[in-house]
This record gives structure tokens, C-alpha cells and sequence, in this order.
């Protein structure tokens, strides 16, 4: 069998179904059967990290894991049960709105007196939450864009037309030196950090992975191409005023130009995606299959759900003066 | 002199509430003769004289309300 020899290494087992996934990555052997995975919690350290492990296969896999594996029908069995617990927590604790005006009229009112994890940081932010930050959201931005790729084949028209054309700015207008990716790899040199994709994996928290596995559930699975164009729009539509107190934050800590300039960079970039995705991506995919609107609001409103999730872990950690990092970073 | 037969008008896109919707590149040239440019595929010109990157859109025409949250992620 052929094995990859580059790639990230696979990460710290969290319990007996990570356990089981990283050691049938290495060497085969038995996958834990569904009961197991009926029992764990679902946004677990142990269930996020299994389900980490077995969307990683399509995208740069592990250092020493077959790349068929990302194929494999035994993996592929317990992918889907792992899915399945997710994806029913998220339907049964997600409160959504009535319709995608509703749920997109909420997302561009910005408190004035907000207390989100991007308020915090502006207001009161040290370089060490900075850094612990970024190398949490590393595992989402070391892959910007990505999930969201392949959502592509299964839109057309209008849809398609602008999805495509948010995504060449995402990678960077066809200038390797501009894709969003490397901007954020250039922010963690700043900051001291190691940029190697993957490298932080062990110190994310499961809210972290949570968010992550979610754009990968809505990337891979056509049936979910409305939530994952939701899931867009929210990130895109809230992007903007957070990376503009991000920035701040930056500039008040002297994290660095390039630290600066990722988050400048987004402030622009997505005022313009937010048009683009509100307009052209949901306003062309409903005006072709208006059946989704519960798709979409469910994607943004599931977004709203698993960030709320990660903020209150975040910031309950910080405020009590601990880290919110399961593994140190090197200083 | 006339336009080109290849040339098609360039659409900007209005709303009455939000930015001018510009296909990129666009070159603007400011109050005081100074020029920028974006090359951006489309380009949000701001109307609300609010952006603290003007001429560039930055969301501050956005309405406000008292909210305990900031919602989702940044940097999309």
C-alpha cells in the first residue's frame, strides 16, 4: 500500500473512537461498531476529533496513512454514524429562524455594546489570547475557501457564477502570494507561531473542531448544499465588522504588519462578499430551488450555534486567566 | 470618439441602503486628486461617508442595537 509522506501527523487520541480511527489510519484493525458512537457525547472531544480525523482524508490526509483511505467503505460506514450524531444535536439545539431574511437581517445588525470573542480581543486582548486564537482558527484558515470549494459542482448559473468568483478571491485573484491561506500563514509568523498545516490540531478545543467539522459535513455532502451556502453567507456577512476589531487588536498589541494586514485585508474584501453571497449566491440558488430556505437558514443558524459555542469556551477560559488550549504553545 | 464595439457598459449595482456594487478594477479618484485602486473582481464603494477605509465599504452602514454577541466567525 502506498502511504502519504507528507502531511500533517495524526493527532493525540481524545478517547476510545479517535483512539480507533487513528489506529485503523496506522494499521487496520476493527472501527468501533455505531453503538459506541451513539454513546458519546456529540460535541466531544472524542467524537469531534474521530470526525476530524475522517474529513482530513479529503483534504491532505496524514503523514504515514494510505490516501485510499479517504475511500475506504469501513471508514466511510463510521464517518456517516459519526455524522449522524452530529448533524442531530445540531437539528435538535440550533433555534432557527423563520426564513433566510429573518436569519440574514439579524446577522447585519452589530451591537454596540457587543461581548463576542472579537470584542474582547479589541477591547482587552493580550498577545497570548491573540496567539492561542490564531492557532485554533489555523485549522480553518490554513484551509480557507476549501471546504466551501466543493460546493461548486453542485450549484449552477447566477450561483455558481458568484460562489466561483468569491472563491478566486478567497485564493487570492490567481496570485499565489494573496491567497487568504498564506495571508493567515504570514499572521501566525508574526505571532510566533509554527504555520505547518496541521500543527496545531492537538491544542484546538473541541468547540474549535466543531467549527471546522461543520464546513467540512456541509462541503462534502450535496443534500447539504443549502446549509453550506448558509454557512457561507454567515461567515462572510460577519466577517467584516469582527475583522475590523480583530485588526485593532493587532495594531494595540504590535502583533505585526502581517498580522494587521489579514484582517485589513478581510475587512474589505468581505464587505464585498457579503453583497455578492447575499445577492447573487442565496438570491440565485432559491430563485432555483426554493425549496432549500430551510437548508440555508439552518446553515447559517447552525454557524451561529457552534461559534456561540467556541466564544463561550474561549472566553470563559480567558476571563478565568487560564488558557483555552488543550495542549501549551511552545513561547 | 465612440466606445469600441467590444466594450459593454460596466454595471454598478445601487441599493439604498449599502455600497455602490462596482465591477472591478476600478481606479477612484479621491477629493484631493489622489487615486486608489482595487483590482478586486467587484469592488463596494462606500455612500454612507461612515468607512474608516473609505472609499472602500467597510460595513459601517450596517444598523446597530443593543446585542449580547458578535455572532460568527471572522475572516471568511
Amino acid at each position: 500500500m502506498e502511504y502519504d509522506h507528507e502531511g500533517p501527523p495524526l493527532p493525540s487520541a481524545r478517547g476510545p473512537l479517535s483512539a480507533a480511527v487513528r489506529d485503523y489510519l496506522l494499521s487496520g484493525g476493527l472501527l468501533p461498531p455505531e453503538e459506541a458512537v451513539a454513546a458519546a457525547p456529540a460535541y466531544g472531544d472524542d467524537l469531534q476529533l474521530a470526525l476530524y480525523q475522517c474529513y482530513e482524508l479529503h483534504y491532505r490526509g496524514f503523514a504515514g496513512v494510505s490516501p485510499d483511505r479517504e475511500w475506504d467503505p469501513d471508514l466511510l460506514r463510521l464517518r456517516a454514524a459519526l455524522e449522524h450524531r452530529f448533524l442531530t444535536a445540531l437539528r435538535a439545539d440550533t433555534d432557527v429562524h423563520d426564513s433566510v431574511a429573518d436569519a440574514v437581517g439579524d446577522l447585519l445588525v452589530e451591537p454596540v455594546d457587543g461581548k463576542g470573542v472579537t470584542h474582547f480581543l479589541r477591547n482587552e486582548g493580550e498577545l497570548w489570547h491573540l496567539r492561542e486564537y490564531a492557532a485554533q482558527r489555523s485549522l480553518y484558515h490554513l484551509k480557507e475557501a476549501d471546504p466551501h470549494a466543493w460546493v461548486l459542482p453542485r450549484l449552477s448559473g447566477r450561483a455558481k457564477a458568484a460562489m466561483a468568483a468569491v472563491e478566486f478571491d478567497e485564493y487570492g485573484g490567481g496570485r499565489p502570494d494573496r491567497v487568504h491561506a498564506r495571508l493567515f500563514a504570514d499572521l501566525m509568523g508574526d505571532l510566533g507561531l509554527d504555520t505547518t498545516y496541521g500543527r496545531h490540531l492537538d491544542a484546538a478545543s473541541a468547540e474549535c473542531l466543531a467549527t471546522v467539522n461543520l464546513m467540512s459535513l456541509f462541503g462534502l455532502h450535496r443534500a447539504l448544499r443549502g446549509a453550506l451556502v448558509g454557512h457561507f453567507a454567515a461567515v462572510e456577512i460577519t466577517s467584516s465588522p469582527g475583522s475590523r476589531r480583530l485588526a485593532e487588536a493587532m495594531r494595540r498589541t504590535g502583533a505585526g504588519p502581517a498580522a494587521e494586514h489579514f484582517y485589513d485585508e478581510h475587512v474589505e474584501a468581505d464587505a464585498v462578499h457579503e453583497q455578492v453571497v447575499r445577492h447573487e449566491v442565496i438570491g440565485g440558488l432559491l430563485e432555483q430551488e426554493p425549496h432549500l430556505e430551510p437548508d440555508v437558514v439552518f446553515g447559517i443558524d447552525a454557524t451561529g450555534h457552534v461559534e456561540d459555542r467556541l466564544a463561550a469556551r474561549l472566553l470563559g477560559d480567558w476571563r478565568a486567566g487560564r488558557s483555552s488550549l488543550r495542549t501549551p504553545l511552545p513561547s | 470618439m465612440p466606445n469600441s464595439p467590444s466594450d459593454t457598459p460596466r454595471r454598478i449595482t445601487v441599493q439604498r441602503r449599502g455600497p455602490l456594487l462596482v465591477e472591478g478594477p476600478v481606479e477612484v479618484e479621491l477629493e484631493d486628486g489622489t487615486t486608489v485602486s482595487s483590482d478586486r473582481f467587484r469592488v463596494a464603494l462606500c455612500t454612507c461617508r461612515r468607512s474608516r477605509r473609505y472609499p472602500w465599504c467597510d460595513t459601517s452602514h450596517r444598523a446597530r442595537s443593543s446585542g449580547p454577541d458578535d455572532g460568527a466567525a471572522s475572516g471568511g
